[in-house]
């Protein structure tokens, strides 16, 4: 680039007048091959398919959530009757969802950053690095209802039965512990991944840099590198949390699927967190018309209050985001 | 003085419509450049390099170099790309351990101390690195110097207490003026010489004996180019600089004394009017007058 002998450079032709940025400035299609523009006629028609399949969801639950949804349904609990009105509302489930979103993702996200930081920033023994790798990939492909099957297993040993309803010796092995952990599991390979994605994308000479300062390996990783891959970290966070909110599988088999919460005994936050429960996935798979209670009113309206939770995440990644381009980036 | 063919000049990517008017040397090469530096007025000899030679895995990039690095002066290495200059430079803070295939013959000396019997991190802050690129952290200006005075890991220290030596090491490379309303904003929105200059700010704060710069202005403009360079001339006498640059005309302006480095070699290590004006090796006098590199 700039050890070369001077040579003056050819005179330009003059510059062309600039053109008005518009629809003249844009390359047209009609240049192009006939199966060129078939291509790309077909990637249009796909793009706006999904928007309409999307839009069409997300209008459709809007519009019989809003007719259907009162507030008093989330703060009241489900109880038995005969019609829509008399069945109460599903506030367990909705606390249920919060209580595995928050239990679930405490568990993955130290757990997936821890990984994802020994894997980029340290990786030894290689050989270990590698299966590690392999086996979180392997996780993320591992149906969820699989791993609650295996759930049962440790959670129903007596070893563990102090995390769930137990009686005359036998564990249930079904408490918002047990589901909370697996569901951190599946949680777990999106905040490695993501995090990992960050740690990556980050120059090796900013590392270099804080060495240079006397800095060790553990003190760049905390004040410099975390935090600068705190978008992808909180990317990975959301995107753990929707599948969390999500699972209905382990619900079922680890969370009992009742409809109320069946506090065991105990003192205030454990006996509800060592018993039973349910989330608003499973309310809504068992208010729906082939599950046991039958009311797609409710189902509507808890459906609803899922997806708003679920829009509320992606406006939160879009806001980390937003965040993290105005601090900027190390140009490449 | 004999130059065959005119010095080499950095070619600018021309804007669009933009006419080149200045597009030959001013006949005489290097005597036309301006050396922005004066005589030293002293030397100490703080770094030794001795019999120094570096390897990747079985490719020596370094081959049995020996250069004193003095503080009153400015040491630049140059050569064509690969020639180990930048290795050389990493070796002098340790930051060659950082490649796993790396091996060091030799000893390194700073302050008559081997520096394998120092311990990286404190060796580290007292030879910084300055990087090619600029690479601020992501954080705001003041916590960018901030995290160097700090101790390790340590998050909270007094921001009170920091301030004078924050102020002083912005005031240090020149940056203290342009930023001083602003310390809270994020380092990586400054412009690219900004930036360089807060990474010196940085390298100063630790207060070093030796400060390394890898080819600071490579990604600059002229203007910051030249605020930078002025910098490193204020800079040698409070600590010993060593520069590498690919830029000849660079090293002319701002080192006292100039390695030729070719392939791993030292070719020639002389002060930088010599070295220009009258080289003593065939590859050197090659070398600076454009017939390679």
């Amino acid at each position: 680039m700039e050890s070369s002998v001077a040579t003056p450079p050819p005179a330009r032709p003059p510059a062309p007048a600039p053109q008005k940025p518009g629809k003249d400035a844009v390359e047209g299609s009609a240049t192009w091959q006939l199966s060129d523009r078939i291509g790309l006629a077909i990637c249009w028609a796909l793009g706006l398919l999904f928007c309409a399949i999307a839009v069409a969801i997300v209008v459709y639950l809007f519009l019989q959530g809003i007719k259907y949804l009162k507030p008093s349904m989330l703060v009241t609990p489900a109880s038995a009757g005969f019609s829509e009105s008399e069945s109460g509302g599903f506030s367990d489930a909705f606390v249920g969802t919060l209580i595995v979103a928050v239990m679930g993702i405490a568990i993955a996200l130290p757990a997936g950053v821890g990984v994802a930081v020994w894997l980029v920033e340290y990786g030894r023994p290689a050989g270990l690095a590698r299966i590690t790798e392999s086996t979180i990939e392997a996780i993320a492909g591992i149906p969820s209802i699989v791993l609650a099957l295996f759930g049962t297993v440790i959670f129903s040993s007596t070893a563990l039965g102090f995390l769930s309803r137990t009686s005359e010796g036998v564990v249930f092995g079904r408490s918002f512990f047990a589901a909370s952990a697996m569901l951190a599991i599946v949680a777990l390979p999106l905040v490695v991944a993501s995090t990992r994605e960050g740690l990556n994308a980050i120059p090796q000479h900013v590392r270099e840099a804080s060495y240079a300062v006397g800095k060790t390996k553990i003190a760049t990783t905390r004040r410099i590198l975390l935090p600068a891959a705190r978008p992808q970290v909180a990317t990975g966070a959301m995107l753990g949390l929707g599948r969390i909110i999500g699972d209905t599988a382990i619900i079922v088999v680890l969370l009992g699927a009742t409809q109320n919460f069946a506090p065991v005994g105990g003192a205030f936050p454990l006996n509800y967190l060592r018993g039973a429960g349910t989330t608003l996935t499973n309310f809504v798979y068992e208010a729906s018309p082939t599950g046991n209670l039958n009311q797609p009113q409710k189902a509507y309206a808890a459906a609803f209050v899922l997806l708003l939770m679920v829009l509320a995440l992606n406006a939160a990644v879009d806001v980390v985001h937003r965040r993290a381009r105005k601090v900027g980036t190390w140009s490449s | 003085m004999e130059l065959v063919t005119p010095p080499p000049i950095r070619r600018l990517p021309l804007e669009d419509g933009a006419v080149a008017t200045e597009v030959s040397p001013a006949p005489g090469g290097f005597t036309a450049a301006r050396r922005s530096i004066s005589a030293p007025q002293f030397s100490i000899r703080r770094m030794e390099i001795d019999d120094v030679s570096v390897s990747y895995a079985n490719r020596e990039a370094v081959k049995s170099v020996s250069l004193p690095v003095r503080q009153g002066e400015v040491l630049s290495l140059i050569g064509p790309s690969g020639c180990g200059k930048t290795t050389l430079l990493r070796s002098l803070n340790r930051l060659t351990e950082l490649t796993r295939t790396a091996t060091l013959r030799g000893r390194i000396l700073l302050d008559d101390v081997d520096i394998r019997l120092i311990e990286p991190t404190s060796l580290r802050r007292r030879v910084t690195m300055v990087f090619q690129q600029p690479n601020p952290f992501p954080m705001s200006v003041f916590d960018n110097i901030a995290y160097v005075l700090r101790e390790q890991g340590s998050r909270r220290q007094r921001k009170k207490a920091l301030e004078p030596k924050v102020h002083s090491a912005l005031q240090r490379a020149g940056l203290f003026e342009e930023v001083k309303d602003n310390l809270d904003h994020p380092a990586l929105r400054l412009s690219g010489g900004q930036q360089q200059r807060l990474c010196i700010a940085r390298a100063l704060a630790a207060e070093p004996e030796v400060l390394l710069l890898d080819e600071p202005c490579s990604a600059l403009d002229p203007q910051s180019t030249q605020v930078i360079e002025d910098l490193i001339v204020k800079l040698r006498d409070d600590v010993a600089v060593v520069i590498v640059t690919h830029n000849l005309q660079q090293a002319y302006r701002i080192a006292d004394h100039v390695a030729f480095m070719y392939l791993g070699e030292l070719v020639e290590y002389s002060s930088a009017t010599a070295l220009f004006g009258s080289p003593r090796e065939q590859r050197t006098k090659e070398y600076v007058s454009g017939a390679f590199g």
